[in-house]
């Protein structure tokens, strides 16, 4: 408990520096209490985490009228560490990365506003609190977006997506909880969860509904992704790195909080619906990480995907819980929690390297990248880590988890109950084909975005970034190693703070060694033998094969059909990479393409060039969204010819008012 | 002391057969076909001494090329020795066999793929752009199919595990003819067909700029490097070809350590992988290559397949 409240003070600290110290310290000073902050609340989660000591405090003081209940039991512990370490590795990127608007006094103090509430949305623990610490985040994040707006054209428009969605996202919330309140003594969540008994059916599942439009909207789940592919990108990259790794995933934790802990599980059909909204957005992100171009849309698109894989698993955990299958529920969510914390940790490093390339070479557009292997050779390698992870490849992050998440999910199909394997069966498609997709996503971020030659100035005279961004990378890029290497360490955490979200017992360890063991459907996966087996092979092929090692190799040109010489431009971009699937997938994704022939003056059969144009907007956002923006636009014109200027009308307007309060009044 | 030994010898055995095997499955392929033609074709022995003569050739790279060019060949090759290391083809106790999951094998092979497109980005080429966006994107479509179509023989029998797979549908014999495996016996051939790059999916003999795949992914390579990369797309060849020999005929693999039961697993294997040669080199001779913008459908039929599997397993159960 002393860790955390330290942690906050420290927060709180850091904000109170960036506001007062001059330019010269501000960044440095601000960043080393941020990162300290980040420190003492990892050592109290993982305290909590691994020592179960859950305690609550009350502090009166902090929150007129209510006061705010803080509590780290061990689901909110995972939540707080997962932010801590990203938080930690943000700051120490923010300590190369800061210049002009993002070092100014808001760019810093509100970071680490937006770094606090982060800590303080999984802690709270009442209403009040919670709420508070929610808009902390949502407005402050807001803010961060627009910090850079004078270089990034497109964040304005990303900023007002961002504050209507999540806003209405916050106002869905609010009255989801009042609902559930207004039967509980308090409002602290203990008292909601026994107060909730008393709601009837319907009102639980209305809370509910209300509740999962917030916080579905907040993970990111289609079709409330619009504001995500737009907003994560425009902001600073620790700023995206934060908000891609740790705010979607209080979207999940506000699911689990309010649907298992205060409401109890409730119907099988909440939780179908979850599964649902994980496997659309699964398949959707997954496609549009395909196609995207732009580095961090293509990881904004990619993070809606495994946010889509872990509300898959969250929605098969709570059907099998109201199942009767208290232990495959466990399961299922010990595996979402595991790609959690992965995805955290490596789209938290793919976000700061994203911002590396940025710096470096002024474009995130992969088409206009290439070659950096050549000039940025530890960023090459740390995207190379963070996009294996995200691949899943054997022996990082990314495969540890799903397999576990597969293995939750086989383990669903031994239940009987239609609906339930209606969820697996979907379950299993989704991670099968986001499989797919992600490794066509990731070989092309990396072979397009960091081999080959440059395809732009800004690419050919790139320099490595500064150590700081360089380690920041790095430090996120070693849980990724870890979680995938010795999964074994950390399952069982895991599985108490899955035991805590559900309310069940102790489980039984799924651990062995470092690798995995699942006794009741077998399976096990040993990956650090696995490595310890890939690596002999390797050195048996460079030992069997001298050849390969001291024969140096002569440098030829590459193979161009007998012709000499091979510009940059004719290689493949990130565009034509991913045409093949583009048009395998044109009915979902509706490309819009555009070719303009100028002909040569002298003759038509003769071109002098051709233009090609490609767009892909997001279906969802033409078909439901735009379609709702103008009906608003055209409701606020006609309103428009209410107030025409006249004083005489508007204090007509008065009098009626003040009429209709008198007369319902009385 | 003694099983470790023998699933040290089967292990070993398995790189082994799959190891110069493979070569010589693809010259027996490219024999049949050639036969099939009424040509006379090259020796079967032909693909080991092209890997030999490569192995004593100079190294070559592109000028633009970094460290992923050497690099994914050997990454290629040793992926596909541990899946072979860790699978049972010729036993079902190979070392490691615990974690020869169903996952870790198509993620083993997913590895490989990744490393040879990247590999063919990495020389800054037209050629190996093409290659890498298609070999991808034919990835991208097969590998849901065949990683669902494992899945509903995992489902069947109770185990992710390819060895209690491979041993439960030997005790139920009754299960290699249900419709769980016939179902997916269908999706993971095409599967196979498209991952190995054979003809109706992609033309191995043909280095036709504007149809080739694979060849034009590792267009950039010579000498050893194009030795290794040929070795292991031949393992990994041999590998999925003995998976669905195991997975769908598993007779005559070695349940028990014993050399007898050895020597047999071996010559069962041999012969179920001679006839999955046979019947896909027929397959080649009479079908022609199909557009890459048809095989969608064909794949989308796989996965179709896939999923149709897991159903009938659940409706059945």
């Amino acid at each position: 408990m002393v860790w955390y409240l330290l942690a906050l003070a420290f927060g709180a600290a850091a904000a109170l520096a960036g506001v007062v110290l001059p330019r010269h310290g501000r960044v440095a000073v601000s960043m080393a209490l941020g990162a300290s902050s980040c420190a003492l609340a990892l050592v109290a989660s993982v305290q909590e985490l691994v020592c179960g000591v859950a305690w609550t405090v009350h502090v009166t003081q902090l929150l007129p009228f209510s006061g705010v209940t803080l509590s780290l039991d061990p689901l909110a512990a995972l939540f707080v560490a997962l932010t801590a370490m990203v938080g930690l590795a943000a700051c120490v990127y923010f300590l190369g990365y800061a210049h002009g608007p993002t070092a100014s006094r808001s760019g810093v103090s509100v970071f680490m506003l937006f770094v606090l509430a982060l800590l303080v949305v999984p802690a709270a623990a009442n209403v009040m609190g919670f709420l508070f610490a929610w808009e902390l985040m949502a407005l402050s994040s807001l803010v961060l977006i627009l910090s850079e707006q004078a270089t990034r054209p497109r964040a304005r428009s990303a900023a007002l997506w961002y504050a209507a969605m999540t806003q209405a996202g916050a106002v869905s919330i609010v009255l989801g909880l009042l609902l559930v309140a207004s039967s509980a003594p308090g409002q602290d969540f203990a008292q909601l969860a026994a107060g909730a008994a008393h709601l009837s059916a319907a009102q639980r599942s209305l809370a509910f509904a209300l509740t999962l439009v917030g916080f579905a909207s907040k993970a990111g789940a289609v079709p409330l992704h619009v504001w995500l592919p737009k907003a994560h990108p425009e902001a600073p990259s620790p700023v995206s790195a934060l908000m891609s790794s740790s705010m979607v995933t209080m979207g999940v934790y506000g699911i689990l909080r309010v649907g298992e802990g205060l409401l109890h599980g409730g119907n099988l059909w909440w939780w179908v619906a979850v599964a649902a909204l994980g496997v659309l957005s699964a398949v959707y992100g997954s496609l549009h990480a395909t196609t995207a171009r732009d580095f961090k849309r293509l990881l904004a698109y990619s993070t809606i995907d495994v946010m889509g894989l872990v509300l898959t698993g969250v929605g098969a955990a709570g059907v099998l819980y109201d199942t009767g299958q208290r232990e495959d529920a466990r399961l299922a969510l010990m595996a979402s929690l595991l790609l959690l914390v992965a995805h955290a940790a490596f789209k938290g490093s793919l976000f700061l390297v994203a911002g590396s390339v940025e710096r470096a070479t002024g474009t995130r557009n992969l088409d206009r990248l290439g070659g950096l292997v050549h000039t940025m050779p530890t960023t090459t390698c740390l995207v190379v880590i963070g996009a294996a992870a995200i691949m899943a490849l054997p022996t990082l992050s990314g495969f540890s988890s799903e397999w576990l998440l597969l293995q939750g999910l086989l383990h669903g199909f031994a239940d009987s109950s239609t609906p339930a394997v209606i969820v697996m069966l979907l379950g299993v498609v989704a991670l099968a084909l986001t499989g797919g997709l992600g490794a066509v996503a990731f070989v092309k971020v990396v072979g397009i975005g960091f081999l080959g030659q440059a395809r732009s100035e800004g690419a050919a005279t790139a320099v490595e970034v500064s150590r700081w961004m360089r380690l920041a990378a790095g430090l996120l890029a070693v849980p990724s190693v870890v979680l995938g290497l010795a999964p074994g360490l950390v399952v069982n955490t895991l599985s108490r703070a899955a035991s805590a979200a559900l309310g069940v017992g102790a489980a039984s360890p799924v651990a062995r060694g470092t690798g995995l063991l699942l006794s009741h459907l077998s399976g096990d996966i040993a990956p650090l033998e696995l490595l310890v087996a890939v690596v002999a092979v390797l050195a048996a092929l460079l030992g069997a094969n001298r050849a390969l090692v001291q024969r140096r190799a002569r440098r030829v040109a590459a193979w161009g059909c007998g012709r000499e010489e091979q510009t940059p431009r004719m290689q493949y971009t990130a565009t034509s990479f991913a045409e093949p699937l583009q048009r395998v997938f044109s009915d979902v994704l509706r490309p819009q393409t555009d070719v303009e022939v100028t002909h040569a003056v002298e003759s038509r059969y003769f071109q002098e060039s051709v233009t090609y144009s490609q767009h892909i907007a997001d279906v969802v956002e033409v078909r439901s969204y735009r379609p709702l923006i103008s009906l608003v636009m055209r409701l606020g014109e006609g309103a428009r010819r209410l107030h025409n200027g006249s004083i005489h009308r508007y204090l007509a307007f008065g009098f009626v008012a003040l009429l209709v309060v008198v007369v319902v009044l009385s | 002391m003694t099983t470790t030994l023998w699933s040290w010898t089967t292990s070993l055995l398995q790189v082994v057969i799959v190891g110069v095997g493979s070569l010589i499955l693809i010259g027996f392929m490219a024999k049949v076909k050639a036969r099939a033609e009424g040509r006379v074709g090259s020796p079967v022995t032909q693909p080991l001494r092209d890997v030999r003569k490569l192995l004593r050739k100079e190294r070559l790279h592109a000028h633009h090329s970094s460290l992923v060019l050497p690099f994914a060949p050997m990454i290629i090759t040793a992926t596909a020795v541990v899946a072979v290391w860790i699978s049972p083809l010729v036993g079902t106790h190979p070392v490691m066999v615990s974690g020869a999951d169903i996952f870790v094998i198509v993620y083993l092979l997913l590895t490989g793929s990744v490393a040879a497109a990247l590999a063919g980005l990495d020389a800054a080429t037209a050629f190996g752009g093409m290659g890498s966006s298609r070999a991808m994107t034919i990835g991208a479509l097969a590998e849901p199919a065949l990683l669902v179509g494992v899945i509903a023989l995992a489902i069947q029998s109770g185990s992710s595990n390819l060895a209690v797979i491979v041993a439960s549908t030997l005790h139920n014999s009754d299960h290699a003819f249900g419709p769980v495996h016939l179902f997916a016996l269908g999706a993971l051939v095409i599967v196979v067909i498209a991952e190995t790059g054979r003809i109706p999916v992609d033309n191995p003999a043909t280095h036709l700029e504007l149809t080739m795949v694979h060849e034009a992914m590792i267009l950039e390579y010579a000498g050893p490097e194009l030795a290794l990369v040929t070795l292991g797309e031949a393992m990994r060849l041999g590998l999925l070809f003995s998976l669905v020999a195991n997975l769908f005929f598993p007779w005559g693999v070695a349940t028990s350590s014993s050399a007898a039961a050895l020597a047999l697993g071996v010559a069962a294997l041999v012969a179920k992988l001679l006839v999955l040669a046979l019947v896909v080199a027929l397959i080649e001779v009479r079908s022609a290559k199909l557009r890459l913008f048809r095989l969608p459908e064909l794949l989308a039929g796989a996965f179709a397949l896939s999923v149709l599997a897991i159903v009938m397993g659940l409706v059945t159960r």
